[in-house]
Formats: structure tokens, C-alpha cells, sequence
């Protein structure tokens, strides 16, 4: 008779899993490197990094694609986490591939930095040799990730095949790459908004202030909050005013739509989110609101 | 809350996208936004009723075909489980998809036509999810409202499914008969089929007892990765990280190395958050060893009185995954079995299975996309393994071209 039923919590099996695939990565590349960016997803990541090689410190460095558009309590929340880990931050920058001439910045009013991002990270990938880059993205965010791989095999022009996958089974990764070619690891995929919230909770995990509702002054585009700040561009017939709001998922200013919320703790928000009724790109990204197969169409070229 | 992982496998057109949509819808893992974008396409393309299988269909490519073609993952909860939908294609031509998302799962719900009844492909999916092992088989009769809820048909088909499911040893199996469309038995029972006494499909699901599934006697513990911290707080830190692929394991207990054949105890369990007291599947964890012996990574911890077999030659069922290629003997591949990678060489091709007859063809000289055959390995060096029938982690294995890095192939030894 065995002395209890040996059940495991749905957060203890995603964590389990989250740690083998990262030990998997360490034993198995020369050069991986974590994609840090201070949204949640990213910030789950490196607890479970934390943990997965602890007491030794994590074996890679971190990388973040800084648009220049980022808000900046989440730029100071990264360089504080990085540091508390003494982690090494690598910090690839869309200003330097705009003043290197490598992309050329989108002009008016819905101008965005969101695709030049994949110049730039697919160049610190290059510069810093990566083979493996941990990414932050879940199956459950849309549809074009539900058939995303744990490890998702990019060509050496960084590009994703989705007919050129490898089967995965068991827990059985596929590690073998050529020089030039690049594997994104997603350790997350098997979790929900709600399992990274659920996380968040258990491990009381700082996260930036912005997730939580704040006063801020906003104006509204395409039925989304859109904040006030240096490097968005507003028009005349977009008003300010003041609103309690909260953000569900962190991106550049330009396009990342705030949500009314009072929520101001994360059992708070928790609750919030399980009672929604919008996903949370659809509720707060323009950049996946531009088609059904926007998502799709980025990823192919080389976006996270 | 615990976590049920199933696959879902059909024939074209048996309903299984009507059939996960609604599962997600009822559950509200649907959101208004996804709903809209799929009632707007659903009018678009001059649909009555909105088209609840569109929220399944993935990728671009698909969508104009119209078809689903790879294992893509689905998500929800209900206050008593979270389920991972893996979504196979029932295409004849994708048992390889099949069997990818047959390999984690714990049930799997095969969709039957009630008109149709049992089909050459219901065949080939029970056949696939037993050689896959997966513990839970549920047989979803599906457009019952086509068949006027007709008791007697559901019988017809439990009982043709039954005599043929006989032959394969399928473990534990269910019958329930549905119509994903309107509804009945996939939530909630259903008031069109009163002779019905079993549970509703998503009861089944949240209450089918999956802990003992797992190998809970048979000690296993591939070393994935050592861990020495090189800070003067750990100095002499030494620890032995992996996912506990069987049995329970408690510090004190005396365990054994492979392939040293030397023994020791477990000083203790770490993790992050502390030591524990206990280990099992899945638990990621990392050991400390009273003694100190040379451990690396590939290598297996076991129980001096329970060891798996320790082998070069390996037989195994092998489902050929790769377009381009074929396997015949004298075919060379890496071959990755829990945390260790070797080379492989095909000695011999005993037969090819035809997955809809069970016929076994003995004169078979190649195994190509798709095809499941017999065969033995010699590994260049020695794994650690048992059969798949006991153990699905360490009786599994992924073969691997040489040239292409592509993932080839897949086993399972017997
Ligand atoms: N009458 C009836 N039609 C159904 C039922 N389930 C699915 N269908 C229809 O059968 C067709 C194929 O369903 P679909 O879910 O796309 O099948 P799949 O190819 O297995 O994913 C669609 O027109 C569905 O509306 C059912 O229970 N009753």
C-alpha cells in the first residue's frame, strides 16, 4: 500500500517539466542565453532558471531586445533582477540597428518598433553566437503557437519553418543543430495566463509596478488604452485623461494597450483574469490585432 | 489540482474539432475575441451556426486547406483538473502525429461516426494508442442526433469496437455516446439518451484516476545534469539534477550507479525550496551521494535490487517519422533514450506492421513515413532501459539523421 496517491499539482508538473527542459539545454548547448525581457512570462522563466540550477548560479546569460520604447519601470525592474541574480545582461538595442542602418524606423502615428525587433534580436543572437534562446511565449496565447515546438528549430537566417518541425515525444528533446542555426526553447508552453499568475502567487514573485492598477494618464485608440509618453504619438482628436488601469501584458508603449482595473494585488488579479472574457493579446496587443495571421507571419521571419 | 493530458484522434470529418471546441467553449477557455473572429469567418464563408471547429484550425497553410496537418495544443480547466488537449489529425497518412501525441498522454478519446461505425482508422488509432501505451482509451460515438439516439447502434459499434480492441490488451476503455454539435454527453448527460448510465465525457475526464498511472516501484534516475556551484558557500557541493523517471526515492535509501555497479546512499534531496523527503515522477529534483563516485551525466541511479537491463542490443517497435529517408538494416542514426545520446545501427528489420490489420509482413526490407515495424539496434554504447510496456520513460527512445539532425524516428523497446 503506498502511503498517499503520489498526485501532483498542475504547478509543481509545469515546473518539473520547465526545469528538466532548461537542464536539458544547459547539458546540451554551448552558448544558450535567456530572453529577459520583465514581462511575467520572462520573469517566471528566470525563477525557474533559479531553481533549476540552484545553488550553483544560472549557467547563461540573459538577453533583451530593448526597443527604446519599453516603459521604464520595467527597464529598472530588469536591471534590478539581473543584478539581485548577478546575471549577466546582454541588452540588444533597435536604436543601434536604427542608427547602424540595419532597419529603418516606421513613420506617423501608428508607428511601432515591434517588427525591427526581429532584426535586432536575430543580430545578438549572431553577435553572441547563441545556439539556444529561451523564450517566454505560450501554446495557449494563440493560434499560431498551439503547434509550437518545446524546442523550435530556426535556419541560419533565424526563420521558422512550421512544416519543418521535429516531432517531439516523451520528454525526449532533439538538441542537434548545425553552426549557424539556433534552437528557441519554450520551457512555458504547457502553461496558461492563469498557471504564470497562479505562479506568480505561490512564489511571491516581485513583478513590475505596471501590472498593477495605477492612476495614468491615457487616451483611447481602436477601443484600447493607450498611455501617455515621450515616444507615443498622439493626434489632436485623441484626448488624455486620467484613468485607473493595469496592464495584462507588457510591450512597447506604442502598442500596448492598458486595461481599467482596480486590481492591486495579484490575488486580485487573479480573480480579475478568471472571470474575463477577452484573451490577453486581444485585449491589449495592436500589433496582433492587424490580422488573423499576423502572429503567424512575424514568427516565420524570426520574431520570438 | 492535478494536470490530465489526452490526445484526440478521428477520422476526417468525425467531428473531433466540433467536438475540442466545445469542450473549450464550455469550459470558457474561449474568449470573446477568439468567438467573434471565428462567428465573422463562420459568416464569411456562409456558415449557418457558427463554426465552433475553426477555433482548432491553426496554422494559415491549414486554414486554406482546410485541414489540421500537425499535433498542435489546446488548454482549459474546470475547477477540478487542468487538461492538455494534444490535437492529432486522423489522416491516414499521419500516424506520426498520432503517435507524438499519443507519447505523454494519459487518455486518449478516439471519435467514431455513429453512421460510419467502426472504421478502419478507429482501428488504426486504438492500435496506435495501445503501442503507445497510453492508460485511459475513451471511444466517443459521435452524432448520435444523426441516428435518432439509437441505443441499439451504440451497442452495435461498443460491441464491434469491443471484440476488436480484445486483440490489442487495451487497458482501461469507455464508451460514451455524444453529439459534439448540440452538445449531449460532452458536459452534461444528456436528456435525448436516457439508456445511457455512465457519466458525461468531461466527468470522465476530471475524475479518471491517472497517479498510479506512473511507475511508482521500479527506481530511476538519469543524471541530466551535475551541479557544483564553484562558490565558497558550496564548495564541496556535488549534486546529481534529473526528472525521477520511476519509483519513489528517500534519502537513506541505498541506491546504485550504472554503469559503475557501485553503490552508495542518498544523503539528501534538494531542491530550491528546500530538501524533500520524497521523490517520484515527474519531480525535477537534484541528489547528493554519501560517497563520492564519478558521475556524469547519461548515467543511471537505480536500487542494487532493481536495476533496469543494462544492453548494446536493443529490439523495439520503431514508427518511421522521416519524408525523405527510409530505415533498413545497416541504417545509422543517433539514438537520444532519457539524458543519454549514442549511436545507433539497424541490424535487422523482423516485420512491418500493417496498422490496420495487425498483419505482420516479414519480408519487409525498409520502413518508411508512417510505418511501424520490428527491429534491432546495436548501440555503440550501453543504455539502460526497460521495456515500455513497464516504464514509458525509460523504455522510449528518439532516432535521430546524422545528416539531416532531423527526429527520424521513435521506439519503444519490448
Ligand atoms: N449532426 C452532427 N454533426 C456533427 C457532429 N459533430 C460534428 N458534426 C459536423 O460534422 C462535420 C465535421 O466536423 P469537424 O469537427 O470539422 O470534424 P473533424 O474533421 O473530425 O475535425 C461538421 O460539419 C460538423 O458540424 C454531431 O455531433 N452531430
Amino acid at each position: 500500500m503506498l502511503q498517499h496517491d503520489y498526485t501532483t499539482s498542475q504547478l509543481d508538473v509545469l515546473e518539473a517539466e520547465a526545469i528538466h527542459i532548461m537542464r536539458e539545454v544547459a547539458a546540451e548547448f554551448e552558448r544558450p542565453c535567456l530572453l529577459f525581457s520583465g514581462g511575467k512570462d520572462s520573469i517566471v522563466m528566470l525563477r525557474i532558471a533559479e531553481k533549476a540550477f540552484w545553488p550553483a548560479p544560472i549557467p547563461f546569460p540573459l538577453m533583451h531586445v530593448d526597443t527604446g520604447h519599453n516603459f521604464p519601470e520595467v527597464i529598472d525592474y530588469r536591471d534590478r533582477r539581473a543584478a539581485e541574480l548577478g546575471a549577466r545582461l546582454v541588452v540588444a538595442s533597435v536604436q543601434d540597428s536604427i542608427d547602424a542602418g540595419r532597419v529603418v524606423e516606421e513613420t506617423g502615428r501608428r508607428a511601432s518598433r515591434n517588427r525591427l525587433q526581429t532584426t535586432t534580436l536575430l543580430d545578438g543572437i549572431e553577435e553572441n553566437e547563441f545556439d539556444a534562446v529561451f523564450g517566454g511565449a505560450r501554446r495557449d496565447e494563440e493560434k499560431a503557437r498551439a503547434k509550437e515546438r518545446v524546442f523550435s528549430f530556426r535556419d541560419d537566417f533565424g526563420q521558422w519553418d512550421p512544416k519543418n518541425q521535429r516531432p517531439e515525444l516523451w520528454n525526449l528533446y532533439n538538441a542537434k543543430i548545425r553552426k549557424g542555426e539556433h534552437i528557441r526553447v519554450f520551457p512555458l508552453s504547457n502553461w496558461t495566463e492563469l498557471d504564470v499568475w497562479d505562479y506568480i502567487r505561490r512564489e511571491g514573485i516581485e513583478i513590475p509596478s505596471i501590472y498593477f492598477a495605477h492612476t495614468r494618464r491615457v487616451f483611447e485608440r481602436d477601443g484600447m488604452l493607450l498611455p501617455e509618453g515621450d515616444v507615443v504619438q498622439r493626434g489632436d482628436d485623441e484626448p488624455l485623461f486620467e484613468a485607473t488601469v493595469r496592464y495584462r501584458t507588457v510591450g512597447d508603449m506604442t502598442c500596448t494597450g492598458a486595461v481599467t482595473s482596480t486590481a492591486a494585488t495579484v490575488d486580485e488579479i487573479i480573480a480579475e483574469i478568471a472571470a474575463t472574457r477577452i484573451t490577453e493579446r486581444g485585449a491589449t496587443r495592436a500589433d496582433d490585432r492587424a490580422s488573423e495571421a499576423a502572429m503567424e507571419d512575424r514568427k516565420k521571419e524570426g520574431y520570438f | 489540482m492535478d494536470i490530465l493530458r489526452f490526445a484526440t484522434a478521428g477520422s476526417v470529418d468525425d467531428g473531433k474539432s466540433t467536438l475540442i471546441g466545445r469542450l473549450l467553449f464550455d469550459s470558457k477557455a474561449i474568449f470573446e475575441d477568439q468567438l467573434e473572429a471565428v462567428e465573422r469567418t463562420s459568416r464569411d464563408r456562409g456558415t449557418e451556426y457558427t463554426d465552433l471547429s475553426l477555433l482548432t484550425d491553426g496554422l494559415r497553410a491549414e486554414r486554406e486547406q482546410g485541414i489540421t496537418i500537425d499535433v498542435a495544443y489546446r488548454y482549459f480547466a474546470t475547477p477540478k483538473r487542468k487538461f492538455i488537449i494534444a490535437d492529432t489529425p486522423g489522416h491516414i497518412q499521419y500516424t506520426r502525429n498520432m503517435v507524438t501525441g499519443a507519447s505523454t498522454a494519459d487518455l486518449a478519446i478516439i471519435l467514431i461516426d455513429a453512421r460510419k461505425g467502426v472504421l478502419e482508422q478507429s482501428r488504426r488509432h486504438a492500435f496506435l494508442t495501445t503501442l503507445l501505451r497510453v492508460p485511459h482509451l475513451v471511444v466517443a460515438i459521435n452524432k448520435m442526433d444523426l441516428v435518432d439516439y439509437a441505443e441499439e447502434r451504440f451497442e452495435e459499434i461498443r460491441e464491434e469496437f469491443t471484440q476488436f480492441a480484445s486483440k490489442l490488451n487495451a487497458s482501461d476503455l469507455s464508451f460514451i455516446p455524444i453529439s459534439a454539435l448540440h452538445g449531449d454527453n460532452v458536459v452534461s448527460r444528456s436528456e435525448n439518451m436516457p439508456w445511457y448510465q455512465g457519466p458525461s465525457l468531461l466527468h470522465h475526464l476530471e475524475h479518471v484516476h491517472i497517479a498510479s498511472d506512473r511507475n511508482l516501484v521500479d527506481v530511476r534516475f538519469p543524471v541530466q545534469y551535475v551541479i557544483r556551484p564553484h562558490k565558497t558557500e558550496f564548495h564541496d557541493y556535488r549534486g546529481y539534477a534529473g526528472q525521477v523517471a520511476g519509483g519513489v526515492l528517500k534519502p537513506g535509501d541505498e541506491v546504485m550507479h550504472l554503469p559503475s555497479g557501485l553503490t552508495t546512499k542518498i544523503a539528501s534531496i534538494d531542491t530550491f525550496d528546500g530538501p524533500v523527503t520524497e521523490a517520484f515522477a515527474p519531480m525535477s529534483v537534484t541528489l547528493r551521494l554519501e560517497d563520492h563516485l564519478d558521475i556524469s551525466r547519461g548515467d543511471m541511479i537505480c536500487r542494487p535490487n532493481n536495476q533496469p537491463k543494462v544492453a548494446q542490443e536493443i529490439d523495439a517497435m520503431v514508427c518511421w517519422m522521416a519524408d525523405a529517408t527510409k530505415l533498413t538494416p545497416r541504417t545509422k542514426l543517433t539514438i537520444k533514450h532519457t539524458t543519454r545520446t549514442a549511436r545507433a545501427l539497424v541490424k535487422d528489420l523482423h516485420y512491418r506492421l500493417d496498422v490496420n490489420t495487425l498483419h505482420r509482413d516479414e519480408a519487409a526490407t525498409s520502413l518508411s513515413l508512417n510505418e511501424i515495424g520490428r527491429v534491432s539496434l546495436r548501440i555503440t554504447q550501453p543504455l539502460f532501459v526497460d521495456d515500455y510496456a513497464r516504464n514509458r520513460l525509460t523504455g522510449g527512445f528518439i532516432l535521430i539523421d546524422e545528416a539531416t539532425n532531423g527526429t527520424v524516428g521513435a521506439g519503444m523497446i519490448v
